[in-house]
């Protein structure tokens, strides 16, 4: 995002441009292959190069993911929540720079973009609260025909490979990744291929706000080079394919990958959902595994 | 002083096998177009019937039959009078009850005490249960909304009560089905159909199927089958999530297991020898969840597997007939076979093998409950399904050792822990990555206690209000 400014004396300043990096591991490393791709605003104008994440990113990446699962999956709820709350925190700071880099991205005026970064900083506050409500929501207990105390309580599945969507560069991307790690797991997210800067913007906001290295990481580039590889990845435990939408071969190419691990599956849409409805809790439930416990009831 | 059994037989005179069964499709017996089928007595090797195969034809008019079921007649119907059916459904099972349990463990080997205290209860049982869901769905969180056809294949190891988890939830939902049973366990599911026309059920609100893989494939892969549910190997689990790829199909699959039983040295050793023993031999091994590793506390490992020793001595092998039968016969040649081979490779690889003395019958399908001590995690019998009466027998030191070992494996449905100290049985069930946990307790079932696994045993739950979100448009797998 270039801009020419005015020092005081009135020469020409020249202005420090940003690299934008991964997110891997809590660190913002380059790709290790070296290759980055030229991302254009939506008027098809220069704005920055983004690293293209290659396979070996996206192995990195799961391996962060796993090395971060224990922590976080056995943090409190209340923790997971304050540090999700955290994130809105943070982001509701930075908004002037969330609006330029949505703008920019999605070619929409300032108005529009503010309502936008509202919008994902609202949800992201609304899905923190999950944290210590789903528990309740989907567990409990089963009056089982015995002498049994029997309870069944959600669990995270464990690292969840997120492709977050194409066109909705922020809010879009909030509203896959919040649902997935406000309940404990860990996540590898592949950016919007044309529009990655809001997400590298929101990769320095995580990273400031107190969530562990690991829990989230954000690959940038395109799908075809990161997803096939996460589908077949035999430690990714769960996909969400909503970055897939609109291009059901390849949605149904990586639905084929994942059943190797019998990794769990959010299929692609048809198309990509208007983000700005009421997101209901599908997104939270996708990515839990119910498990129940037995124990005799006896003197 | 020694006590001896008498033979104590179940007579098998209240049960009537026909010679020959076709498919229940629309409410009819009919006949199939596939090479008919023999089923036998895994006890006797005796010929019980001969069985239609359901070609892919058969079973594309099975799927109709199931549409215009549920778009005429089962989708429009009242919550409460579905509900009706179904309480139909869970007494006629109740009354016929013994013949029920003769049959099944005539066609399947397993002890008749099993069928008649386990099986056909628990079958019963569910279809009284998710009775009471039809008029509640609304309370569900999964809406009131059925898929339509459900495509339904079930395995050999418990045959009338995988049809009952499947059958139930579904129908209660609003759903009709197409379900195949095993091709070596068929006769309860076609007594089955029986109780559905005893029952008035509307013709095509369920369908019977019966054949081997082709059959299921022709299911899963039927055009207008909205969702599937699976119950059986990983490996055509993982066939059928790639067959359903790219498609709208909603799909649960209830798979493989390694489930680790963890006895800690301040366990009560008779009460968790017993649960050792329920764990690996009830059914055979023919188990799922079955506590296939026996994860010992160094400390009492040589105490524990003494008293587990003498009491595989008083295991009852023989006839599934017989009321005092605590193991019965391997279900098919086939799975006798893979018994074999991965008890010669623990061999091979240099685990200690173990039997208590025992005389088998001379015909029919026989496995003596084992054990092996000297089991490394690497070892094949301690990472494969065996799916039989065999026990792999580890030790560990610490719980953090304990859960590793437990945890390392690309299964987890279930788990079994054994100790006196609560807090720790809780900080175990936390960090054990399965979908059942039974503390000091193994292999208990209820209909309203969700049952299913973590990882490569699969996804979604059966049992219980979750049982429900794999039938309801609003639930997510």
């Amino acid at each position: 995002m270039a801009t020419k400014t005015t020092t005081p004396t009135g020469s020409a300043r020249l202005d420090v441009r940003k690299t934008y990096k991964l997110y891997i591991g809590g660190a913002f490393p380059r790709s290790e292959s070296g290759h980055s791709y030229v991302v254009n605003d939506a008027k098809g104008k220069f704005l920055a190069n983004a690293a293209l994440a290659s396979r070996k990113d996206a192995r990195d990446a799961v391996q962060a993911a796993r090395k971060a699962f224990p922590g976080w999956s056995g943090r409190t709820a209340y923790n997971r929540a304050q540090i999700v709350y955290r994130i809105a925190e943070v982001m509701e700071d930075r908004r002037p720079q969330f609006v330029d880099a949505v703008r920019v991205s999605e070619g929409l005026n300032a108005a529009r973009a503010g309502r936008v970064v509202d919008e994902a900083i609202d949800r992201l506050v609304w899905y923190a609260g999950w944290a210590d409500k789903v528990t309740q929501v989907v567990g409990g207990a089963n009056p089982v025909a015995g002498p049994f105390f029997n309870l069944s309580t959600p669990e995270p599945t464990g690292v969840v490979a997120v492709l977050a969507p194409q066109e909705s560069s922020l809010l879009g991307l909030v509203s896959v990744v919040a649902p997935v790690i406000v309940t404990g797991n860990t996540a590898v997210v592949c950016s919007s291929a044309d529009r990655p800067l809001p997400a590298v913007t929101f990769a320095e906001v995580l990273a400031t706000s107190d969530v562990p290295g690991g829990v989230v990481n954000i690959l940038t580039g395109t799908v075809g080079n990161t997803a096939p590889w996460l589908a077949s990845h035999m430690d990714v435990n769960a996909i969400d394919l909503t970055g897939a939408a609109g291009d059901p071969e390849h949605a149904a190419r990586l639905e084929e990958a994942a059943a190797e691990n019998l990794k769990r599956v959010r299929r692609a849409p048809a198309a990509e959902p208007d983000w700005s409805l009421d997101p209901g809790t599908g997104r939270l439930t996708n990515f839990l595994e119910v498990k129940t416990v037995w124990h005799p009831v006896g003197l | 002083m020694t006590f001896d059994y008498a033979p104590a037989p179940e007579s098998r005179a209240i049960v009537d096998i026909k010679g020959s069964y076709g498919l229940f499709v629309n409410g009819e017996f009919v006949d199939g177009s596939g090479t008919a089928f023999k089923t036998v007595n895994p006890a006797t090797e005796e010929v019980l019937a001969e069985v239609a195969e359901a070609s892919e034809a058969d079973v594309d008019a099975a799927v109709r039959a199931a549409r215009r079921a549920h778009s005429r007649v089962w989708s429009k119907m009242t919550g409460a009078e579905r509900a009706k059916y179904l309480y139909r459904i869970a007494r006629i099972i109740q009354e016929r009850g013994r013949e029920i349990a003769v049959l099944e463990s005539i066609d399947n080997g397993k002890p008749i005490k099993e069928s008649r205290d386990v099986d056909v209860p628990t079958a019963a049982a569910h279809f009284f249960y998710y009775a009471g869901w039809a008029d509640k769905l609304e309370y569900s969180g999964y809406g009131t909304t059925s898929l339509g056809v459900a495509g339904q294949v079930i395995p050999w190891n418990f045959p009338l009560l995988m049809l009952a988890w499947k059958i139930a939830p579904a129908l209660a939902a609003g759903n009709t089905v197409v379900l195949k049973p095993a091709e070596t366990t068929p006769l309860t599911a076609l007594l089955f159909a029986e109780i559905c026309q005893q029952a008035d059920l509307p013709p095509g609100v369920v369908n019977i199927v019966t054949g081997a893989g082709a059959t299921g494939q022709a299911i899963v892969a039927h055009p207008d089958v909205d969702k599937v549910a699976f119950t059986g190997s990983t490996g055509v689990g993982r066939a059928i999530a790639k067959t359903v790829a790219g498609t709208d199909k909603r799909v649960t699959l209830e798979l493989g297991g390694k489930a680790a039983n963890i006895v800690f040295d301040d366990a009560p050793i008779d009460q968790a020898v017993e649960g050792i023993v329920n764990g690996i031999f009830f059914n055979q091994g023919h188990v799922c969840c079955a506590g296939s590793r026996l994860l010992v506390q160094e400390s009492v490992a040589d105490e524990v597997l003494e008293r587990l020793k003498r009491r595989m001595g008083t295991l009852r092998v023989g006839d599934p007939l017989d009321k005092n039968t605590d193991v019965g016969a391997i279900n098919s040649p086939m799975q006798l076979a893979r018994i074999k081979e991965l008890v010669e490779v623990g061999e091979a690889e240099g685990a200690g093998r173990w039997s208590a003395a025992c005389d088998l019958p001379g015909q029919g399908f026989w496995f003596p409950p084992t054990l092996f001590t000297g089991v490394s995690q690497a070892h094949r019998i301690a990472r494969e399904e065996i799916f039989g009466p065999v026990l792999s027998v580890l030790t560990f030191r610490t719980p953090t050792e304990a859960v590793e070992k437990a945890n390392n494996t690309p299964y987890g449905l279930s788990a079994g822990i054994w100790t006196d100290k609560g807090s720790r049985i809780l900080w175990m069930a936390d960090q054990l990555r399965a979908g059942v946990v039974w503390a000091n307790t193994f292999n208990k079932f209820d209909p309203t206690s969700p049952f299913g696994g973590y990882k490569e045993s699969g996804y979604g739950r059966e049992g219980g209000r979750h049982g429900l979100e794999a039938y309801l448009t609003a639930g997510e797998r």
